[in-house]
């Protein structure tokens, strides 16, 4: 399985390549929505480049899960409930809530997701495979 | 004036590669202000050329069932100005294909004049399809008769190939066929005008 840094500078390119930033720009603690400017199409794009890159399967959704943000169930007022942020936590296992959790308005979770939860996520499909 | 952004296809691998043409003329309307007294073919029409090459073929790849849509444009360069007289060569090829969309790469050359020869690098894109569903917010995008007399004034099942060398059977023929087209063809979000 390929280290951390060698997952990183993969993940790196491919978000170059995908969002037509710098790669100074993509530093691990950047957010994918607010500080690289992805928007929802970016994530179709970059799914593919991940999963050519790693040689791995991205199903739909696994990455984004737009569906428990949207779901009735798990969103009252705009604001994700308590059920909605297991149902996050169990699908996403490589992002930290915390910071979210501590104001879990949907249009918040934009900008939870970071480039080092990427290499998380990518790491987390590689031990799996 | 319909939105058209290439002449033809000239050479045609179903799901794998495509190349077409077109032939810039002072007579199309959008030449004469750009710009006055030096005419050039703006690189945003170049890419809408290169959609029109790489959706078409993407859309033959699915077997028209779904609406295939510009969704972005990644990685677009351009070397030379297009001008009146020259020949664009577009060639397409499919880099990824799956069910929700598909990465196209497209190069652009001015042909030599007088035919020989490689041509000049003009311009090269990666292009970014989404796939959507109808149903999923894209409305019709084309009346069938439509998309059936583009297809052929396109000339790709005139020479159009599988990876063994086979050649292809056009996608209509039938009512059915053509009425399946309907449901299904969508092109290209600027192409998707083409027809208004």
């Amino acid at each position: 399985m390929p280290s951390r840094d060698e997952i990183f500078e993969k993940v790196k390119t491919a978000l170059v390549d995908a969002l037509g930033v710098d790669e100074d720009d993509v530093a691990p603690s950047a957010t994918m929505v607010g500080d690289l400017g992805a928007e929802s199409i970016d994530f179709l794009d970059i799914v593919f480049r991940l999963e050519k890159a790693f040689g791995i399967k991205i199903p739909r959704g696994e990455l984004f899960p737009e569906e428990v943000l949207s779901s009735a169930d798990f969103v009252v007022n705009g604001k994700v409930n308590a059920a909605g942020i297991e149902a996050l936590k169990a699908r996403m296992p490589f992002v930290d809530l915390a910071k979210f959790e501590a104001n879990p308005m949907v249009q918040n979770f934009a900008n939870t997701l970071t480039v080092e939860d990427m290499v998380r996520y990518v790491q987390m499909k590689l031990a799996a495979n | 004036m319909r939105w058209f952004w290439i002449d033809r296809f000239d050479a045609f691998v179903r799901a794998k590669s495509g190349s077409a043409v077109k032939n810039v003329s002072l007579s199309e309307d959008h030449l004469h202000d750009h710009f006055p007294g030096y005419a050039v073919m703006p690189n945003s029409l170049v890419v809408e050329g290169m959609a029109q090459t790489g959706g078409l073929i993407v859309a033959d790849a699915i077997n028209f069932q779904k609406r295939v849509v510009l969704a972005k444009v990644a990685a677009a360069q351009f070397h030379r100005d297009a001008v009146p007289g020259d020949t664009i060569l577009f060639d397409a090829t499919v880099l990824d294909l799956k069910p929700a969309g598909s990465l196209v790469h497209v190069t652009t050359r001015i042909a030599d004049r007088g035919g020989d020869g490689e041509g000049f690098p003009q311009g090269e894109a990666e292009l970014f399809f989404a796939h959507i569903d109808p149903g999923e917010g894209v409305p019709l995008l084309f009346e069938p008769e439509q998309f059936v007399r583009w297809l052929t004034q396109m000339k790709m099942y005139d020479i159009g190939v599988d990876e063994q060398g086979n050649r292809l059977d056009p996608p209509w023929g039938t009512e059915a066929a053509v009425s399946g087209l309907a449901l299904s063809s969508g092109l290209t979000g600027a192409g998707a005008t083409a027809f208004k």
